[in-house]
């Protein structure tokens, strides 16, 4: 590492601390801390969610896959974006008209019972856990590349960089840092792709030609089928992505900071914008490593693809264009592991301890140090995980997450908002289905199991699909119907009241 | 984008903060208002708008990979050596932000039908 790159990775982290202090000034009750007293304007929440969401995986992992597999790494991409319309036009207002803090708080609006509190908690807890030890897994060996520090440095590094904004700065101090790495990444991603334009002469038609080239694979590059050759699993992947960011909780959890569904609606669009904008410039990302890199230095530097973008940064820029793009990675696995930690220390300290064990009857202070507590135990448990899980594929890990949002808490999002005669028991069947058939039918797929012994357990996979989400999305909504027939009957009074707020947000 | 407005219009409503209960005493009666007509109306507009879309950007969407997975007709080339499967991920761009500005027109005029809503609530007419 260099003194260019140093300096960049101090800044980021000196801006981030700052930002975080004054942040810790304004951070003194619990609505402060988990949704920053829902005070973020639109556009404010509509970068800090683009923040959020484009994570290492998108950056790093997307740029990589296209770089190496043409189309198919596009895939990502089209699915990431197209999700935002499911989360605009069926779930973003009604949410922000029915919750507080939690994706449980929008259920239990309707159905104030524990056990559909715990439910949704803990598939809250799940789905963080998940993507949390896939973001900090690649945020290890990403920094330990960048700044050949071993694996558990880096992990600790970030580890207590996300505990100090969360625990000091609450949301107030991680919206910030979403927005400022939203605005970095921004600016390094336009550039590069400028970079690249120009080095194909800005002849976009001249870059297809010349990309048919440039790879082994040849014409096939720019077709789909590289590396997705199993239709049924291409469109199980496909359904997760477009489904699972509408059940994700630290993206849920952004709409709770603003203060009505129309500024909840502004942001999507403004989030819409940016993500959008991004994954069409993942193409001259990808292309340009492809081209100017090359698929073996990629490979070689990390299997996976994971190091396209910052070697594409040295190829086209030298050091301190690498530097940069190296510190902006840096700043996008911070924001987002902060985010998360917030979403699952809310599940803990608001679901599980205050709603459930203090029946909603925690002092502010009580509240407050729940929430404090709760994240510090999230980072600690998922710097432990993730510690151990170094080997794990983070890909496999981030799909397994968006699965999870899609099969556990997208029926009962829907469901709950719009279906008439639902009821508690459905409400939990919907939950416990979607979250075990996602998890179980993951545990015996080819994730985990292969004949010739290349994965972690050696035998037959149960189950064909490396994505399970073509299955277990249907049956989570198919376990909220049959839960439903078999449950007592509706309260309509209730349902009237749940209907009126989620349509017009009268409280 | 709307964003002007949006403030304008928040600055004579006093939003969120616990409690915007009508002065008029108790809650609102929601069972009243989600029978009235004007509910059920904006209600139904809603959904006639909402449905149709969804279905048809979900299809849309999900065609991709079962046109890439089935058949090869996407790799012939449409301009150049750029094939038609890069034009139809582009045009789900196209799509996903042109849905979104045609979501946040017809959503303001929503928004005006429940301001309506809130206004008789307020002058206690669902008592």
């Amino acid at each position: 590492m260099n003194v260019i790159g140093l300096a960049f990775f101090v800044a980021i982290v000196g801006l981030t601390l700052f930002v975080t202090y004054i942040a810790s000034k304004r951070t003194n009750s619990a609505s402060e801390f988990y949704t920053a007293g829902g005070g973020l304007t639109g556009w404010q929440n509509g970068i800090a969610i683009a923040g959020d969401y484009l994570s290492a995986a998108s950056f790093l992992g997307i740029a990589g896959a296209i770089a190496l597999f043409g189309f198919d790494g596009f895939f990502y991409s089209i699915g990431y974006l197209v999700a935002y319309l499911v989360v605009l036009y069926i779930v973003a207002e009604p949410l922000r008209n029915l919750g507080k803090y939690t994706l449980a708080d929008m259920i239990t609006a309707r159905f104030d019972q524990k056990k559909i509190r715990a439910a949704a908690a803990i598939s809250t807890l799940t789905i963080v856990l998940f993507y949390m030890i896939a973001q900090l897994v690649g945020a290890g060996a990403l920094i330990q590349l960048l700044l050949g520090i071993d694996y558990w440095v880096a992990v600790l590094l970030v580890g207590v960089m996300m505990t100090i904004y969360v625990l000091w700065g609450g949301m107030a101090a991680t919206s910030w840092v979403q927005i400022i790495k939203a605005a970095l990444l921004m600016v390094g991603t336009v550039l590069i792709s400028v970079l690249v334009l120009w080095k194909f002469n800005f002849n976009i038609l001249g870059m297809f030609t010349e990309m048919k080239s440039i790879t082994a694979n040849g014409e096939a590059y720019l077709h789909p089928g590289v590396k997705y050759t199993n239709g049924l699993d291409t469109i199980s992947m496909m359904i997760a992505l477009v489904l699972g960011t509408a059940g994700l909780p630290h993206i849920l959890m952004r709409f709770f900071t603003v203060k009505d569904a129309k500024t909840a609606r502004s942001s999507v669009v403004y989030a819409t914008w940016i993500v959008g904008i991004f994954y069409v410039l993942t193409i001259f990302l990808g292309f340009g490593a492809a081209a100017f890199v090359g698929s073996d230095a990629i490979i070689a530097a990390n299997p996976a693809g994971n190091m396209a973008a910052p070697l594409l940064a040295q190829a086209l820029g030298g050091d301190i264009l690498m530097s940069f793009v190296s510190a902006v990675a840096f700043a996008t696995i911070l924001a987002v592991v902060a985010g998360l930690v917030l979403s699952g220390a809310s599940a803990f300290a608001h679901d599980l301890y205050g709603q459930i064990f203090k029946k909603g009857k925690a002092t502010e202070k009580q509240q407050m140090n729940a929430a404090r507590l709760a994240s510090v135990g999230v980072s600690a448990f998922s710097i432990l995980l993730a510690l151990g899980a170094q080997s794990m594929n983070v890909a496999f890990l981030v799909s397994l997450a968006f699965c999870i949002a899609a099969s556990a808490n997208l029926p009962v999002i829907i469901y709950t908002i719009y279906w008439k005669n639902f009821n508690t028991t459905g409400a939990l069947t919907a939950i416990i289905t979607g979250l075990f058939s996602a998890l179980i039918l993951v545990a015996i797929s080819p994730n985990l199991w292969a004949a010739d012994g290349s994965m972690a357990f050696t035998g037959e996979a149960l189950f064909p699909l490396t994505n399970p989400a073509l299955v277990s999305v249907p049956l989570g909504f198919l376990g909220g119907w049959i839960g439903t027939l078999f449950g007592a009957r509706a309260d309509q009074r209730k349902y009237a009241e749940v209907d009126v707020k989620a349509n017009i947000g009268l409280k | 984008m709307a964003i002007k407005t949006e403030t304008a219009l928040n600055k004579t409503k006093p939003l969120d903060k616990k409690k915007t209960t009508p002065q008029k005493g108790g809650p609102p009666n929601y069972s009243a208002i989600a029978e009235s007509t004007e509910f059920k109306s904006l209600k139904r507009k809603k959904n006639k708008f909402i449905l149709p879309i969804t279905i048809f950007f979900l299809l849309s969407y999900i065609l991709l990979p079962i046109l890439t997975s089935y058949t090869t007709i996407l790799n012939n080339n449409a301009f150049g050596d750029i094939a038609w499967v890069w034009i139809y991920a582009l045009s789900l761009f196209v799509m996903t932000w042109v849905l979104c500005m045609v979501y946040v027109r017809r959503a303001n005029d929503f928004d005006k039908e429940a301001e309506i809503i809130f206004e008789k609530e307020k002058a206690g007419d669902y008592k």
